[in-house]
């Protein structure tokens, strides 16, 4: 049945940002939209992730074309979560933004290309059509290099040069795989996609076009031996940008290898063996990037890296429970990686560097800022009964089900991993006595308590998500649940989209 | 650059390349023309006033600023997409009034949709443009 609710939350950042270049320099009126956008957005996709975890998937025919020649927009219970997780995020970044970005960015367009950036996220998770899929690709592409260059400064500049090489050459191997598609099956349709790939006689050429997709999604989504795009990007933009960034960019792309590789073409034991591989590496070289790394970000960077790895695993895993286990993570790990980016920009106003060296004695500073810092450190780690534990489980008993030591061992090591640097990191920057030797310099105590508090409620609003992630983890488990019975079973969504 | 023929060919050009936009804007929809092609032209009416006369007096002629026709021209185009939702079906689908209008021919949400990339891209090539022209002086 078409429904028009699922758009909304793509229309409405849409009409923020058409407002806000209206209000072009008006910096407050830019804010103050921004923010009203995001409580809408968040309220809209709220009503969305209900109405499908009640109804069952929705559908929503563009234009009123007939699928599969229109183009088709799905609202199913994995789109719907990605783009209700993506609204709690936005919303937790425009407030950081409000005091955290710079006036001199706001002027040149910080707020309405946000915004653009988010229709394009909220996009992509919706599409039911993969050439449209590309599209909203390259409008979150496109907004990303501008919120990366933003200012303009000369490390920026490097980092979005190699943003933007791999990104493109992301977006090639992607085209090129949707036109060998559409070559042999004659169809964009992801749902009428699943039905003819199958009986195409030549299946070498489908597993050729999963390579194209594998890397062009593992580009995006930073895997191994891909991803060093990502350590040497993200740490140059404004802390807001990077957990935007951080926390969704590279989940896209994640999104689109399970959307791809459980709807569109089921893959064979070598694509599977090397998504296995894939998430195996992955997590060992970000976990050991992670290690040797001072700088807060980029610690950060490189921990993306590694739980990348994790979910990956899931989808080479190729089970049920895998894919639960995957799901989870993947929820837990949006909250958790905005959040943390969030933080460093916070740790910034508070001492003025992210150098973990140059830093130190937070804790004694700022008892109640550190304190809800660790709640979300903790859920990092994965201490139960916080967030990262429970997808953890899963995902071991999944590989201990196909008896796939070597995810089992690199899960182990990647949680240990992380264990010692987020205990290295709190220790230097927060129980270590800060150096004496320069001073630090403190933004924070010179703000107004409406800015202190646009910097540090952010932090609480995703904090508490993820404690309610993990202290309602039974209901999160429900709802991994029902997502990977939709990736095994595929049909409710081939009929919910073509009605047969 | 100063020439006389340029100058006195470019007043009679710039309404007429102006027209010839409006046409191909209104004749886009099943033939080949449309907005965007419309708004290239529209600009380049612009651009060659610009050459002749100098960018400042384009810009008087013009009276707002070109980056004030993104934010209309994508507003036109996204109240266009949207206004299908409040006679109840899918966004974006295409409602025509039943009688064809003199001259204009038939009028619907396609035409607006056209009509907002045909400002947009006025607005977003000017502005390049006239950016470039007025640091390089």
């Amino acid at each position: 049945m078409t429904d028009n609710q699922i758009i909304t939350p793509v229309i409405v950042h849409l009409f923020t940002a058409i407002l806000q270049l209206v209000f072009w320099r008006k910096t407050v009126t830019q804010r103050i939209l921004s923010i009203t956008g995001c409580l809408i957005g968040f309220a809209l996709s709220l009503n969305l992730f209900t109405k499908v975890l009640q109804g069952g998937i929705l559908t929503m025919n563009a234009a009123n074309w007939q699928p599969p020649f229109g183009i088709v927009f799905v609202a199913d219970l994995l789109s719907s979560t990605l783009v209700l997780l993506t609204s709690v995020s936005a919303l937790a970044v425009c407030i950081f933004s409000a005091t955290g970005i710079a006036r001199s960015r706001m002027l040149y367009g910080y707020f309405p290309i946000f915004h653009f950036l988010v229709m394009g996220l909220n996009g992509a998770f919706l599409t039911g059509d993969i050439f449209n899929q590309y599209v909203w690709f390259e409008v979150i592409i496109i907004a990303s290099f501008v919120l990366l260059t933003l200012g303009g400064r000369k490390a920026q500049l490097e980092g979005a040069v190699k943003y933007m090489a791999l990104n493109i050459l992301a977006s090639t191997f992607f085209l090129t795989g949707i036109a060998l598609l559409y070559g042999i099956t004659g169809t964009l349709n992801m749902a009428d996609l699943s039905q003819k790939v199958p009986l195409v006689k030549d299946q070498s050429m489908v597993n050729l076009i999963s390579v194209f997709f594998l890397t062009g999604f593992g580009i995006k989504a930073a895997v191994f031996p891909l991803y060093f795009w990502l350590p040497s990007s993200y740490h140059t933009p404004p802390s807001a940008v990077a957990a935007i960034f951080g926390g969704l960019l590279t989940k896209v792309g994640l999104y689109a290898l399970f959307r791809f590789f459980t709807l569109v073409i089921v893959p064979d034991n070598t694509i599977r063996i090397i998504l296995m591989g894939m998430a195996v590496l992955t997590i060992l070289t970000g976990a050991f990037g992670a290690i040797i790394k001072n700088n807060i970000r980029r610690l950060f960077s490189y921990l993306i890296v590694c739980h990348i790895g994790f979910i990956i695993g899931g989808l080479g895993t190729y089970s049920k429970v895998a894919f639960a286990g995957a799901i989870f993570y993947l929820i837990h790990d949006i909250m958790v990686k905005t959040n943390m980016f969030l933080i460093a920009g916070l740790i910034r106003q508070l001492r003025g560097t992210m150098d973990m060296d140059r830093l130190g004695g937070l804790y004694a500073g700022y008892p109640k800022i550190s304190l809800l810092i660790a709640i979300v450190l903790f859920s990092l780690t994965g201490v139960p009964p916080l967030s990262g534990f429970w997808p953890k489980i899963l995902l071991f008993s999944a590989a201990f089900d196909t008896s796939n030591y070597a995810f089992i061992g690199s899960l182990v090591l990647g949680s240990f991993i992380t264990l010692y640097v987020v205990a290295r990191m709190w220790s230097k920057v927060f129980w270590k006595s800060a150096p004496e030797d320069p001073p630090p310099a403190n933004n924070f105590d010179l703000l107004s308590p409406l800015k202190k508090t646009s910097l540090v409620l952010p932090v609480c609003i995703l904090a508490s998500s993820s404690l309610f992630i993990g202290l309602n983890a039974e209901f999160i488990a429900r709802v991994a649940d029902t997502i990977s019975n939709e990736m095994i079973d595929t049909t409710p969504y081939i009929k919910a989209v073509l009605g047969k | 650059m100063k020439s006389t023929i340029l100058q006195a060919a470019s007043r009679y050009l710039l309404p007429i390349l102006l027209l010839f936009s409006i046409f191909l804007l209104l004749r886009g929809h099943y033939y080949p023309g449309g907005g965007f092609v419309g708004g290239l032209v529209a600009s380049i009416a612009f651009v060659l006033h610009s050459f002749a006369h100098g960018t400042d007096n384009t810009m008087k002629i013009l009276r707002y600023k070109p980056l004030s026709l993104i934010p209309a021209g994508l507003g036109i185009a996204a109240l266009s997409m949207f206004l299908p939702v409040l006679f109840g079906q899918p966004v974006m689908t295409g409602l025509w009034i039943n009688q064809p209008l003199p001259v204009i021919g038939m009028v619907g949400t396609a035409l607006f949709f056209d009509l907002g990339v045909y400002l947009v891209v006025v607005g977003v090539v000017l502005t390049i443009l006239f950016t470039i022209s007025l640091n390089t002086h």
